[in-house]
């Protein structure tokens, strides 16, 4: 087997996306599970604000994917760009 | 077996600190927490059975070491099932602990706290069993006809994707059983409805695994072509790792959400419905992370 520079390059690039993505998916799994716990929480203690909880919980959700997603974007440009 | 051991120890030691605290709670009825502490520990423990059968196989079978390809399978399977029982052993702890305090305070519904605790903690060893499987078709398949070059990296990349994807699930399908055990005996009106919505989180915090477990067939059972380089060989290591890793997080964050939503329909009931509801859209946002995971390991086998 023939390890050269372009071969070698590659095969980090690979190996890179896909620890990018699957150690950027830990942190944004956990952080918008607690989140939503704690929705379902204020919920159960005042089910008539649901609406109101869910749209923030959401939006909480949507801030604390945005690591998930650079994660997702250096994967991408791993494996296409490089 | 060495991680397999870690988690049941954990999961154990944690069953039996809450069965004291029952004791001591409620000491007349001392006889149900004890049986139900052994039954407990008995299911955490099961995981790292698994791990000791497949060590067992490891040390007593004779592989000769002619080729990378067999290292490579008898790494893979230890690793493998080594990391599956973690998360089912921890798991399994929690709704075993949470039964022996809801026997103390509510000691009339003892039996409907063990089925339900059972039921829970059989969802918990699911993706133990899933990193079972993937040892044994590991053990048991014949390589000996495809190419050393990625089919080292393929089968190092299965055992990953199942054994680490089997961990999150694992956690998180204990925490949503340790609440419903709660809310069975807090609220036993309710109990049916706590162990429906239990299983309904549960089979939420199951769904990554069962991608761990996707990835890792579709690298034992497709013939990849030979390869002179090692990029093709460290994609495919990449995608096991990428989705085994991937899967942990959204497990176990799918999770909560569940607990949370289990414990709140025992308190309060008259919201079943806001509750269920976003429950379930906390868990479907939280799953997206897993998904990305599955996405670039499907690139990384198929398109690379």
């Amino acid at each position: 087997m023939a390890i050269e520079g372009v071969d070698l390059i590659k095969a980090a690039a690979f190996l890179g996306a896909g620890l990018s993505m699957g150690l950027g998916a830990i942190g944004p799994g956990v952080g918008e599970g607690m989140a939503a716990a704690k929705a379902c929480e204020a919920i159960g203690r005042n089910p008539k604000e649901a609406g109101l909880l869910t749209r923030t919980m959401l939006v909480g959700q949507a801030v604390s994917e945005s690591t998930g997603i650079y994660s997702l974007v250096v994967a991408l440009l791993l494996l296409f760009v490089v | 077996m060495g991680c397999g051991a870690i988690g049941a120890a954990i999961g154990e030691g944690y069953t039996a600190a809450q069965a004291n605290f029952a004791i001591s709670r409620n000491p007349s009825i001392s006889g149900d927490v004890f049986k139900s502490m052994l039954v407990g520990q008995a299911i955490a423990e099961s995981a790292s059975i698994f791990a000791l059968v497949v060590a067992m196989i490891l040390l007593f079978s004779n592989f000769s070491a002619e080729s990378y390809v067999t290292i490579a399978v008898v790494f893979s399977a230890g690793i493998c099932m080594g990391l599956g029982a973690i998360g089912s052993g921890v798991g399994s702890g929690y709704p075993a602990g949470a039964a022996c305090i809801g026997m103390a305070r509510q000691p009339s519904m003892s039996g409907r706290l063990m089925t339900n605790m059972l039921i829970g903690s059989a969802v918990c060893q699911t993706p133990s069993i899933f990193a079972l499987v993937t040892s044994f078709i590991l053990l048991f398949t014949n390589f000996a006809g495809r190419p050393v070059s990625p089919t080292w990296a393929a089968i190092l990349g299965a055992g990953l994707a199942s054994g680490l994807g089997a961990i999150g699930s694992g956690v998180g399908g204990g925490l949503v059983a340790e609440t419903s055990c709660e809310g069975t005996a807090r609220n036993p009106e309710m109990a049916g409805t706590v162990t429906n919505v239990m299983l309904l989180g549960q089979a939420v915090t199951q769904t990554t695994a069962i991608y761990g477990l996707l990835v890792s067939f579709i690298l034992m059972f497709k013939q990849f072509p030979a390869a002179d380089t090692i990029a093709p060989a460290m994609a495919l290591l990449g995608a096991g790792l990428c989705m085994g890793i991937g899967a942990i997080g959204p497990g176990v964050g799918e999770g909560f959400t569940a607990r949370s939503a289990v414990q709140w329909i025992a308190r309060r009931p008259l919201a079943i419905a806001e509750l269920t509801r976003s429950m379930l859209v906390g868990q479907a946002v939280a799953e997206s992370t897993g998904i990305y995971s599955l996405v670039i390991a499907l690139i990384l086998i198929f398109v690379i």
